[in-house]
């Protein structure tokens, strides 16, 4: 983090995978040295099958019980979608959802904006306190959310500021500047300056310049930022547990205190729901993060 | 002829380093006017500082007779086709070609249609609808020329726009710039570091070295007749003379110290005085290689020790040494079927001789 | 480029405004408020004792109390467990991960790798909650493993899977994986195959090119790596919260405690600067150390 072009837990793997041919073209087959024989290929694959199995078996596994009649035990005792339609009934549930929701979503559009602009100063401009500014805004990544968390409210309650749900929306906003930041300074390390300028040369001011051609050639890096950004605000659990105020329990925080009670099927099937909601963005925000062009076929 | 872009004592510094050195030049309306250099020398940036992308440490540029030097891209009658294209890749050929059109006042319509008048004239007809990221190259650079030619600019700079395309179809874009520039009648400028693209299509070059433009002349008058060292070289001229200024008289510098006899060549300057030391040189193509010194015609004629032979299809280069230690190349048209022996033998002696006509005197170091 | 960084302009200070008063005011300050409170002493109401003489405070050392507090004996053993908790489980990641990280990286076939990766990268962004909570449902008394064994008669009294050590730290590698196997495939990807065949051509065997030339190479993703799983480890609660028993509690837990049900804040503001001490001590060793090796920090 103390690096010009620093990455962090969270947003350094994303970049990294950006910058691998792996998402953008194969590589030459492993030559003689790299791993010569079968067998050790082969233990390799047996190894690797492992990994993945101990990564998705347990979200499997949950899946799987989220539609399992059994209330209390792992027996399979048929087949039901009775705990989704009990979600719909619940009502702290619902209430929960609504305030993700909100939460999500107001964050998302502040901190995509802030977080662009933030971007662009960064890849364009050298100005007084970069350095600072670039350390800075990897802290939030980098230090533990448990400090974060406890820091905002213990700042929130110096100012004697109420715990409510803007209290959650603030610190989400906080710790998400910096993803969008990273995000979109990364596509726009890959900008071709010359395109800007071939616009001013066409005739557009710098007003036009950016809303015709920059905007529209980062937007694919704004909404990837913009959905991370998202699925962390709807995920994040350790920072809302300490900000969140009465009524502004998010969907994480009712999943929490459901768990602490116990196990329960609704439990399984909201679980189920909200990762399959994060899968989804993932996989749009990765697609929309590779090179552009890169991922099209050529005719 | 009428002058279309005007460089008055441009200097161009990037903090201590000096890009471009007080270059002044006058590019002409309707001409083919190439910047030609090795990398570095500043071609780019003094292309740059004509299109508003870079603006001058000192001095004036005027395009027409308006003072631009410090007016943004976008207020100048000129357009560029760029070394990478520079192809919106969020819009399609079409709509990359219209782009700067809707700032000239033009409606959808007519913008689209000039667009495609613009497209058939680098005959990319039927490609309106792809993607940048669905052409070749080649295509690429003609979407690039077109959008830039849909402007109706004053002057077109292109800065090296063939530099990524492969051997065989730069040889044709490169005619097809030129034919298209002749027909229009529009301004050039185009920077290239390949003198044979730059001889091929201009009608003058200025050549560049470390941000000072060493010679500017008709293309032909370069190649043929370099004023510096760095001009010779550069135009594959490497063979250097020197000899002393016996006299001056009618335009013709007589020449001593190198053969019994002056050598006669001709000069533009009045400048030269008894005894100063003079360069000059001889294109390779220009010199033979004889075994008998032969004076006839009043050739010029000089012992050498052969070095080397190298055959290059064509030609074969000789590389000879003179008594002073000086490399000569000669090339010899292989206008014959290649032969292992040859009169000549590597390490033998023989007489390198060339008709005085094609002294080529350098410029006189001040 | 050249001209943004020659002229002076107002441009980026408009760009970064509204990060720096963010960051400014949603981070750093709370950081210092946090900073300033933990020298203080608790009031009747978990809230802040008012200090009538600031001087005499000073004086009398007590404004050190909490930091003291944290260093009693009694809290030792937690810090202990935290500690080799993470190291354990950054050990284990590592040997788990490297192996995986070659074959994606090297040994897959081509058309594979897109995919392989993705199934690495979805993981890192899904709830951490919902992974360890999918734990619960395996390893817990009436969980997937008692239920297969109990019913296959292989055992008659459950097993205690769940809420000890064993299940934190599953937890924790299970967590922390993808932060391990992805740096590790980012430096194995960088690097060049031809290098192993030349070590093969001048007589290292397999084993030895991995050590001499393979490890070596990829140094830089084993570091980053190791930093990313470390830092999250040693300031985890949520895994040691739902996994872990009252034996298990980690120096995150001592901190969410002192918040959330102690309600001595200045303590837990302690506690959390110490944490944050270790964590940029950590992530300056190793800035020092990517200085070192004159290549650029992978974080
Ligand atoms: N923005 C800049 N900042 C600092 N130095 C620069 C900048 N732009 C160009 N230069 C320097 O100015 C010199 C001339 O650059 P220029 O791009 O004009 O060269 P060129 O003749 O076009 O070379 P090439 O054939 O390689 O394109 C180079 O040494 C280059 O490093
Ligand atoms: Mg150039």
């Amino acid at each position: 983090m103390l690096t010009p072009e620093p990455a962090t837990r969270a947003a350094s793997a994303p970049e990294s995978v950006e910058t691998t041919p792996a998402f953008v073209g194969p590589r030459a087959p492993a030559p003689r040295g790299a791993a010569p024989f079968p067998w050790e290929r082969r233990l390799l694959g047996i190894h690797s099958a492992l990994v993945y199995l101990f990564l998705y078996a347990p979200i499997a596994i949950l899946i799987v019980f989220s539609f399992n009649a059994a209330r209390q035990t792992a027996r399979w005792e048929g087949f039901t979608v009775q705990w989704y339609a009990r979600l719909m009934e619940n009502t702290l549930i619902l209430k929960a959802l609504k305030n993700s929701l909100i939460v999500a979503g107001v964050t998302t559009v502040v901190a995509t904006i802030i977080g662009t602009l933030a971007a662009l100063a960064l890849a364009r401009y050298s100005f007084r306190g970069k350095g600072a500014t670039q350390a800075t805004l990897f802290l939030p990544i980098i230090i533990p959310e448990i400090v974060f968390g406890a820091a905002l409210v213990t700042f929130f309650g110096a100012i004697q500021l109420r715990l409510s749900i803007w209290t959650v929306i603030l610190s989400h906003i906080a710790f998400s500047i910096s993803y969008v930041a990273i995000v979109v300074r990364a596509r726009l390390a890959g900008f071709d300056r010359s395109l800007e300028e071939a616009a001013m040369d066409l005739g557009a001011g710098p007003v036009q310049t950016f809303f015709r051609v920059t905007l529209p050639v980062i937007l694919p890096g704004v909404i990837a930022g913009a959905l991370l950004v998202f699925t962390i605000s709807i995920d994040d659990y350790v920072v809302s547990s300490f900000v969140a105020g009465v009524g502004a329990t998010t969907l994480p925080l009712q999943i929490y205190s459901m768990i602490k009670v116990g196990v329960t099927p609704e439990v399984n099937a909201v679980s189920s729901l909200l990762l399959l909601a994060t899968v989804v963005m993932i996989v749009v925000s990765q697609r929309l993060q590779q090179e552009p062009g890169k991922g099209e076929s050529r005719r | 002829m009428s002058v279309s872009v005007d460089i008055a004592g441009v200097t161009k510094r990037f903090g201590d380093f000096v890009a471009v050195d007080r270059v002044s030049l006058q590019i002409r309306k309707g001409e083919f006017f190439s910047l030609l250099g090795p990398s570095g020398c500043g071609k780019t940036t003094l292309l740059r500082m004509i299109g508003g992308f870079e603006f001058p440490t000192e001095g004036v540029i005027r395009i027409g007779d308006r003072d631009v030097t410090w007016l943004p891209p976008y207020k100048r009658p000129v357009n560029m086709v760029f070394q990478s294209s520079a192809l919106f890749p969020h819009l399609t050929v079409i709509e990359n070609v219209a782009f700067g059109l809707r700032y000239k006042g033009l409606n959808n319509g007519a913008a689209k249609q000039k667009a495609r008048d613009a497209l058939a004239l680098v005959r990319l007809e039927g490609f309106e609808d792809r993607p940048p990221a669905q052409l070749s190259g080649g295509q690429r650079q003609r979407v690039a020329l077109a959008r830039a030619l849909a402007m109706e600019p004053e002057v077109l700079l292109l800065d090296e726009p063939l530099a990524a395309l492969d051997q065989k179809l730069r040889k044709e874009v490169q005619l097809e710039l030129k034919n298209l520039q002749k027909s229009l009648g529009l301004t050039f400028v185009f920077v290239t570091h390949d003198q044979e693209e730059a001889l091929t299509m201009s009608d003058r070059i200025a050549v560049m070295n470390q941000g000072r433009v060493e010679q500017l002349d008709a293309s032909h008058h370069v190649f043929e007749y370099p004023k510096t060292e760095f001009v010779a070289q550069f135009m594959g001229a490497p063979n250097f003379f020197t000899g002393v200024v016996k006299s001056l008289a009618e335009g013709l510098l007589y020449i001593g110290g190198r053969t019994e006899a002056d050598i006669r060549a001709r000069t533009t300057s009045d400048t030269w005085r008894p005894n100063d030391p003079v360069r000059f040189v001889v294109r390779p193509e220009k010199l033979d290689l004889r075994t008998k010194s032969g004076t006839s015609d009043g050739e010029v004629s000089i012992e050498v020790t052969i070095e080397d032979r190298v055959y290059q299809g064509v030609n074969t280069v000789w590389v000879v040494r003179g008594d002073d230690g000086e490399r000569y190349m000669i090339y010899e048209q292989n206008d014959r079927p290649f032969q292992e022996s040859s009169r000549f033998r590597v390490g033998g002696r023989a007489f390198m001789s060339w008709n005085p006509r094609d002294t080529v005197v350098l410029e006189k170091k001040s | 480029m050249g001209d943004e960084t020659t002229k002076p302009t107002k441009a980026p200070y408009l760009l970064i405004a509204p990060s720096w008063a963010a960051l400014g005011i949603l981070f750093l300050l709370p950081l210092l408020v946090m900073f300033i409170i933990s020298f203080g002493m608790r009031g009747t109401y978990g809230g802040l004792k008012p200090i009538d003489d600031l001087w005499a405070y000073i004086l009398s050392g007590d404004f050190l109390a909490n930091y003291k507090r944290s260093l009693e004996p009694l809290y030792w053993p937690i810090y202990w467990r935290s500690f080799w908790m993470a190291t354990v489980t950054t050990v284990l990641c590592l040997l788990i991960s490297y192996p995986i990280a070659y074959y994606i990286a090297i040994v897959a076939p081509a058309r594979w790798k897109n995919l392989l990766l993705a199934l690495v990268v979805i993981p890192f962004w899904t709830s951490f909650l919902i992974r360890t909570y999918a734990w619960m449902l395996i390893l817990r008394t009436e969980g997937l493993i008692n239920t297969v064994l109990m019913e296959g008669g292989l055992i008659d009294k459950p097993l205690d899977l769940l809420y000890n050590e064993f299940a934190v730290m599953i937890g924790l590698v299970y967590g922390e994986l993808p932060f391990m196997i992805l740096p590790l495939y980012a430096s194995l990807e960088k690097l060049d195959l031809t290098l192993l065949e030349a070590s093969s051509d001048l007589g290292a065997k397999h084993v030895s090119t991995f050590w001499r030339v393979t490890l070596p190479l990829t140094m830089p993703g084993v570091v980053a790596g190791v930093v990313l799983v470390f830092i999250p480890s040693i300031g985890q609660f949520v895994v040691s919260d739902l996994l872990g028993g009252a034996k298990s509690m980690l120096v995150g837990n001592l901190i969410q405690n002192q918040f959330a049900v102690a309600r001595h804040r200045p303590f837990g503001s302690a506690i959390a600067f110490e944490l944050t001490a270790v964590v940029l001590l950590l992530l300056f060793a190793y800035a020092w150390w990517a200085k070192k090796r004159g290549q650029e920090a992978m974080l």
